[in-house]
């Protein structure tokens, strides 16, 4: 772990509490993510996702812990580091395309406006967003397309690491479902590393190589790694009918219902590690009679 | 019968409006024009006629304002300048006043914006001088600068900074931290996030400010000019008022109103242009 692309070591974030005391939100937290892996996490809303992505983005401190991508200590945000946030995040009086081109400009300083401006357009139309749409402003958008545009800033500057807090939560679902796919499209034949925060079990599965999952604050844990054994390209409705969408559904809802509540709050012992089981189910043929449905594996 | 568009009506109403307060205007003066020719010789003697009769008629305002706006620039000695001449003085140092405020005030409030330490170091400085009336300046002014011209400048300069300082520190405070974090993503330098990603996110605001203080400082000039004199066209309205020639009073009090609302259109015109939609 200590090994992987991203590395993520002993993490600990504390606020005041605003009665004079303070409160853990998490507490060495530490897991890796390799290069390439398409990794979602789910938890209850305020055990700590935000925080940790916002760690990821530079864009706030842990009070404890570090972490390394490609092996160096990040510090501050960068333009590695790519982000999509829940809110779009658009600038309001830029237009879609000005939207882009404003992070392309960044990220490729050398190159010509003609040049910006078609990688721009070129990564828009990855995400669906063709014609007169890519020069209107975001106030004129529908929230779906004001999405897709934060989507092709985030992947027209090429970052190495893409971070996404809960990118589809304020769409309908016939929406979320064809973005999911756009996202998939831009993503696949890259060999971009992908951090995702969703509360939506099913976008987990059809998006992630590896879930992980959080149990309740204060002192959350990222207590499971669930590998999705689901092979791509995936289609949504093709994967349910996979003999393991079901048994790995079920996996997450017991815990998000359950096990995420009866595992939390547990203060730790003073450097104390908390790494994520890894838990594999697969029910294929092939997969080995003697193999349990649930196996977890101590990393 | 088509209906007509509410812009429409309400033009209609406007002239409507204007045409019946000119009537009344008109119709009074003339009723006391009659009146005077019924005084005792005991008013006559202690000119009780003569102050009233001095009001003159909208049509007589409208001929005076034929004569200056046909000639609006002629220059016969100090006391008798066209009125072109003196609301051009009036705008240069209401413009000169005014765009050195906004060269110290947006900066600043930039500054105070950003920072709340800098916020905290000023605001007792900024809360204790910006009650104070710009005219109350005047006699220091006058003594330090030891130049009346200057003097009305600073005035003008004192009294629009105030709101340019402080829509700016707001607008700058206020600017959504998440688009900050956009320009933090694509590692932008200070300077770049500043002009890209704060003055763009503040300048409504800024704006604002900006067009409060052109408000204030028109109101102000023409007090200021009344103190120094000379030229400008709070002199002319106090000339003119010496001489008793109050068709000239009233004429200048329009032109007043009507270059205050240019130039506060000019700012509805720029604020229109910097505003955005969430
Ligand atoms: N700046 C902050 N100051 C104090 N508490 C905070 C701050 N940011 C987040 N928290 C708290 O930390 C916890 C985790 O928040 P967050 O990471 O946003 O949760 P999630 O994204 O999982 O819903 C919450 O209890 C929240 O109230
Ligand atoms: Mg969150």
């Amino acid at each position: 772990m200590a090994n992987s692309f991203l590395s993520i070591e002993k993490l600990t974030q504390r606020y005041p509490d605003g009665k004079g005391g303070e409160f853990t939100v998490f507490e060495n937290a530490s897991f890796g993510i390799e290069k390439g892996e398409f990794v979602c996490i789910l938890g209850h809303s305020g055990c700590g996702k935000s925080t940790i992505m916002n760690i990821l983005a530079g864009l706030s401190e842990p009070t404890k812990g570090v972490v390394k991508m490609d092996g160096f200590a990040i510090s501050g945000p960068s333009l590695d580091r790519g982000v999509v946030f829940q809110n779009y995040s658009l600038l309001p009086w830029l237009t879609a395309l000005k939207n882009v081109t404003f992070g392309v400009a960044a990220r490729f300083p050398n190159w010509t406006k003609q040049q910006v401006e078609e990688h721009s357009i070129a990564f828009l139309e990855k995400v669906g967003l063709l014609g007169d749409a890519i020069h209107r402003k975001p106030s004129q958008l529908s929230g779906g397309m004001r999405q897709r545009v934060s989507i092709a800033r985030a992947f027209a500057n090429e970052p190495k690491l893409l971070l996404l807090d809960e990118p589809f939560g304020a769409l309908d679902a016939l929406t979320r479902g064809t973005i999911q796919e756009e996202l998939l499209k831009v993503w696949s034949g890259t060999d971009q590393t992908v951090f995702m925060i969703t509360h939506d079990i099913d976008e987990a599965i059809l998006l992630a190589d590896r879930i992980l999952l959080m149990t309740n604050g204060p002192l959350a844990r990222v207590a499971e790694s669930v590998e999705i054994t689901i092979p791509r390209p995936r289609v949504r409705t093709d994967i349910v009918e996979h003999p393991n969408y079901y048994a790995i559904r079920n996996h997450l809802v017991q815990f998000l219902g359950k096990r995420s509540a009866e595992l939390a709050g547990q203060a730790s012992a003073e450097g104390e590690t908390h790494s994520p089981q890894t838990v594999r189910i697969d029910n294929t043929e092939g997969a080995g009679d003697a193999q349990p449905i649930l196996q977890a594996v101590m990393t | 019968m088509e209906r007509l568009s509410e812009n429409r009506r309400a033009a209609i109403w406007s002239i409507a409006l204007l045409f019946v307060g000119l009537f009344v205007w008109e119709i009074s003066i003339s009723a006391q024009a009659v009146n005077t020719g019924e005084l005792t010789e005991y008013e006559i003697l202690t000119g009780a006629g003569t102050a009233k009769a001095g009001v003159p008629p909208p049509s007589e305002v409208a001929v005076k304002a034929w004569q200056e706006l046909s000639n609006p620039f002629y220059d016969a000695g100090p006391n008798d300048k066209g009125i072109g001449i003196q609301i051009g003085y009036s705008i240069y140092r209401v413009l000169t006043g005014y765009f050195l405020a906004a060269i110290i005030a947006i900066p600043l409030g930039f500054l105070i914006g950003m920072s709340s330490v800098a916020y905290k170091a000023l605001n007792p400085f900024i809360q204790v001088l910006r009650p104070i009336s710009p005219l109350a300046w005047m006699p220091l002014a006058l003594f330090i600068i030891q130049d009346s011209e200057a003097s009305a400048i600073f005035v003008i300069f004192i009294c629009s900074i105030w709101p340019m300082l402080l829509n700016t520190a707001f607008g700058v405070a206020g600017v959504r931290e998440d688009w900050v974090n956009v320009a933090r993503t694509h590692e932008l330098s200070a300077i770049k996030t500043a002009f890209t990603v704060v003055l763009p996110a503040a300048a409504p605001t800024i704006v604002t400010g900006m067009r409060i203080s052109i408000g204030i400082a028109w109101l102000v000039i023409v007090a200021a000019e009344m103190l120094v004199g000379g030229t400008g066209i709070g002199y002319y309205v106090w000339n003119e008022w010496n001489n008793l020639d109050l068709t000239s009073v009233i004429f200048s009090i329009f032109m007043i109103g009507i270059v205050g609302m240019l130039l506060d259109a000019a700012f509805g015109l720029l604020q229109r242009r910097v505003a955005y939609v969430e």
